[in-house]
């Protein structure tokens, strides 16, 4: 048998006995995520936006009515350690703010 | 009350004794004097119960980093205010200088203040948007009052952070 005909057969029939994803790739789905609350002035939510997350003042600006009006605003997705370190700094600005896995 | 800026500092002058009293009372306002509900909010969840791992380390890593962090902002505000206790005449007016490197500090311990009364005493969405609720004759109204005074402070201190004032000296 050559190992070109190992090859071709292989591939012929392709079965999958293990799927493996990298790190990133399973921690993907997370979201941080701001709560509404009727004491944090709107100017300082925005700019805290801005502080945590680096965004434009018209993208925070947006986030911050969204939380306003629809009661939550998904501010940032991706892996779960810089998720988790998002949410330390907004409470360490006292916003409601909650890790969540995507759906 | 007068508030701009003036070298350096966030100035608020011809603070009257009652204003004078409210700014020394931020401190002591930040305190959740172990009420739950204080508590709950200053130190909220930081995802569902369904991550109940994930909760537990939170509190037993970052909530302590969390109470410094306040603790430290306050202490800062209340080595400010120590300008309000050196008044010889108890009754005047006076003159409170806040140094621009202490803003992020001040707004912390007046957001800390704010969350706390507002959780102390329950205040509604409506409570906290009528600016124009009077008299005051309770606790209840004198902290709500407070809240919204703690309010234009970090208005004030947020919009002279973003883009600059510039006072009659400047």
């Amino acid at each position: 048998m050559s190992a070109s005909f190992l090859i071709s057969g292989a591939l012929a029939n392709p079965s999958i006995t293990e799927e493996t994803k990298s790190k990133e790739a399973l921690d993907l789905p997370w979201q941080v995520i701001v709560h509404n609350d009727p004491v944090n002035l709107m100017s300082y939510v925005t700019m805290t936006f801005q502080k945590v997350f680096g965004y434009p003042r018209e993208k925070c600006e947006m986030h911050m009515l969204e939380v306003h009006r629809q009661g939550r605003s998904i501010l940032w997705s991706g892996v779960r350690e810089r998720a988790e370190l998002f949410v330390q700094q907004l409470h360490g600005y006292l916003l409601l703010a909650t890790i969540e896995r995507s759906n | 009350m007068e508030v701009f800026r003036n070298n350096g500092t966030l100035e608020i002058s011809e603070i009257d004794p009652f204003l004078a009293e409210l700014l020394r009372q931020v401190p002591a306002s930040t305190r959740s004097e172990a009420v739950p509900a204080v508590e709950q909010r200053l130190f909220s969840a930081p995802a569902s119960p369904n991550e109940k791992e994930f909760c537990e380390e939170w509190k037993l890593y970052v909530e302590p980093d969390l109470r410094q962090l306040f603790q430290t902002a306050t202490e800062t505000v209340e080595g400010d205010l120590q300008q309000l206790c050196e008044h010889e005449k108890p009754f005047a007016n006076c003159t409170l200088r806040i140094p621009l490197a202490h803003s992020e500090a001040w707004l912390n311990s007046l957001n800390q203040a704010r969350i706390a009364l507002a959780a102390k005493y329950d205040f509604t969405e409506a409570e906290l948007s009528d600016h124009y609720r009077s008299p005051i004759g309770s606790r209840r109204d004198l902290s709500l009052f407070q809240v919204n005074f703690y309010g234009f402070l970090q208005e004030f201190i947020l919009r002279e952070m973003e883009c600059g004032g510039t006072s009659p000296n400047e």
